[in-house]
């Protein structure tokens, strides 16, 4: 149990970047961009091909990112400049990718078991801190039996994340980043502001794209290997990482709502391990699972909001009918 | 400082709903000329508007903003030089942004965007000067969302974004016309005081007869496209609502048709 958590925080850290991703488009630009699906895997296969063919892993990663940035850009451009509706200018893009990544990979699936990773370089360099020992050995005294094999990656995962977050918090705050959010919150507004709102959506969903891309590019080589198939359905575990985080921890801030939107990626793999636990479920109900999360977290709100309200008036009725009772009406 | 050259916009040319919103229309304001524009619905003053701030680009005919030839450029170019008030109170901030960050947009209007920081403290102190002139104490709510004020409130605010920076032109369409009686007053004593202040070449669209004889040093007469009546200095301050009907009378040999107009 424990294992598989600790798993789930260590693959949820690095989703937590797509979700980052997908915060941007969905809900900074107002923006339901699908090319997601496609470009998460982009990013995978361009950081595979890179490093089979001899790129150092970081550069290669990068490179993915760097891949992921283009096609949400093309998406962007699809959408302000062929004025085709935001929805399809994503499906579309997601399509196209899908041939796309798979002449970058040449086939459905590159093992990356025996490349030398950024995990795999980070492993080698975290060996001689001892710090695996000291935690596991910790672990061990207070009782648990298996213990990671090792705490590398959370802990590097942990610097990046905060370095995202705090790029994208600060990012959003500039006069670039004001002008974007308003793109998302009232084009005509911004416009009357001298702001080029066609450009400001072609970087955003190119940027929401390059987070994808690069979460894609560290999953592939966590779970060693890139897969065409990779992306399916990863806009919707992207939105419940989004929604369950708001849901959750609150919208105040944008500092807030990033923070959010990376604990939800979190809580979504740590439910989804829980959840698979449980003897009538089988990995291929992941998806249902998924969607049966978003739902809860998109309803619950809403209802403990009606049930209080509901109760709000029920009291104050009750006061009112208590004080006609005393005043023997 | 604004010069309208032979401008005519037809919309659905070539259909049954072929409509010129624009005749041949010519104008030239001096820097720093308050101009107030009445007529009936349909008269052609939203496309007016449209026009110069390059929301629609013209059939034939140019338009030039301190001599400088600006009939293609896009609108968000020209921004730079023209505020605008929309008659929406929605329409002229970002509901889910806060005061300052509304102002901070607006402080870059005739600036390059840049990585820096919208919202800096030499900045929140300006920002909170220019809403103290506005008397609605929301230079104490810097950090309040605007969606949260009042239909007044946002377009006070509204009027002072598209203002501070002093652009060359101004143009206000109907901008008091979603408000109470009260409010709409307010914002009209605002809006002279800003326009005077700053000195702000203004075009205002208001369907208040009376407003638009007590407001600026000029005033515009539109119907079926066209500048029908064009009067300022003392012939305009001498001017009353019945003068304006009669002239309306005398061009168009028919009555002011539309009853919200004569109201007021
Ligand atoms: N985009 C458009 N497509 C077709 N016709 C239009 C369009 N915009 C305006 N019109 C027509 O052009 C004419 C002038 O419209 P405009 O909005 O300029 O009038 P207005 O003087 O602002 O009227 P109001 O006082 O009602 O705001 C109207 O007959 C209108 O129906
Ligand atoms: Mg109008």
């Amino acid at each position: 149990m424990f294992i598989s958590v600790f798993g789930a925080i260590e693959s949820g850290i690095i989703y937590a970047i797509m979700a980052l991703g997908v915060y941007f488009s969905f809900r900074v630009l107002d923006f339901p961009d699908l090319t997601v699906d496609g470009s998460f895997v982009t990013g995978a296969a361009v950081a595979a091909i890179g490093m089979l063919n001899g790129v150092p892993a970081i550069l290669a990663t990068l490179l993915g990112a760097l891949a992921g940035f283009i096609a949400g850009c093309i998406t962007g451009i699809l959408h302000t400049k062929g004025k085709i509706n935001p929805l399809l200018s994503g499906i579309l893009m997601m399509i196209a990718l899908y041939s796309i990544n798979l002449r970058i990979m040449g086939t459905p699936n590159i093992s990356l078991r025996n490349v030398s990773t950024v995990w795999v370089q980070l492993q080698s360099l975290w060996e001689k801190t001892g710090i695996d020992q000291a935690l596991n050995g910790l672990l061990a005294a207070i009782g648990f039996a298996r213990t990671p094999s090792t705490w590398a990656i959370v802990f590097a995962m942990i610097i990046v994340v905060a370095i995202i977050k705090i790029l994208v918090d600060y990012y959003l705050k500039t006069e670039v980043g004001l002008a974007l959010r308003a793109t998302g919150d009232n084009k005509q507004m911004i416009r009357s502001f001298s702001a080029n709102t066609d450009t400001l959506i072609i970087i955003g969903i190119g940027l929401s794209n390059g987070l994808v891309a690069l979460s894609g590019a560290l999953i592939a080589q966590y779970s060693g290997f890139a897969d065409i198939g990779a992306g399916i359905g990863l806009i919707i575990i992207g939105l419940a990482s989004v929604i369950i985080g708001e849901a959750l921890f609150g919208t105040k801030t944008i500092a807030r709502t990033t923070l959010a939107v990376i604990s939800g990626a979190i809580i979504y793999r740590i439910v989804v391990v829980i959840a698979l636990r449980a003897n009538f479920l089988e990995t291929g109900d992941m998806r249902l699972i998924t969607a049966v999360l978003v739902i809860i977290a998109l309803v619950t709100p809403m209802y403990i909001q009606g049930r209080r309200e509901k109760a709000r008036r029920l009291k104050k009725r009750e006061a009112l009918a208590q004080q006609k009772k005393a005043e023997g009406v | 400082m604004l010069q309208l050259l032979d401008i005519s916009v037809t919309f659905n040319e070539g259909t049954l709903d072929e409509k010129k919103a624009l005749n041949n229309i010519n104008l030239e304001l001096a820097e720093g000329e308050f101009v107030t524009v009445i007529g009936g619905n349909g008269a052609g003053k939203s496309t007016l508007m449209n026009v110069i701030s390059g929301v629609l680009t013209p059939d034939i005919g140019d338009v030039y903003i301190n001599k400088r030839q600006v009939t293609f450029l896009p609108e968000y170019k020209r921004a730079a030089y023209i505020g605008r008030v929309f008659q929406d109170p929605m329409a002229g901030t970002a509901p889910s942004m806060t005061i300052e960050e509304n102002l901070a947009m607006a402080y870059a209007r005739n600036k390059k965007r840049k990585l820096k920081l919208g919202v800096t403290k030499k900045r929140k102190e300006l920002f909170k000067e220019y809403l103290a002139t506005l008397n609605l104490g929301l230079e104490d709510r810097l950090n309040a969302k605007v969606g949260l004020l009042s239909g007044g409130e946002r377009q006070a605010l509204s009027l002072l974004m598209a203002t501070f920076t002093e652009p060359d032109i101004l143009l206000l369409d109907e901008h008091t016309a979603a408000l109470d009686p009260s409010r709409a007053e307010l914002v009209t004593k605002l809006t002279e005081e800003i326009v005077r202040k700053f000195e702000l070449t203004t075009l205002m669209v208001t369907h208040n007869m009376q407003q638009a004889l007590d407001l600026g040093d000029r005033l515009f007469m539109m119907d079926a496209g066209e500048i029908i009546f064009d009067v300022e200095g003392t012939e305009k301050q001498h001017l009353t609502i019945n003068d304006l009907l009669e002239e309306f009378r005398k061009r168009r040999g028919v009555q002011f048709e539309d009853d919200r107009s004569v109201l007021g």
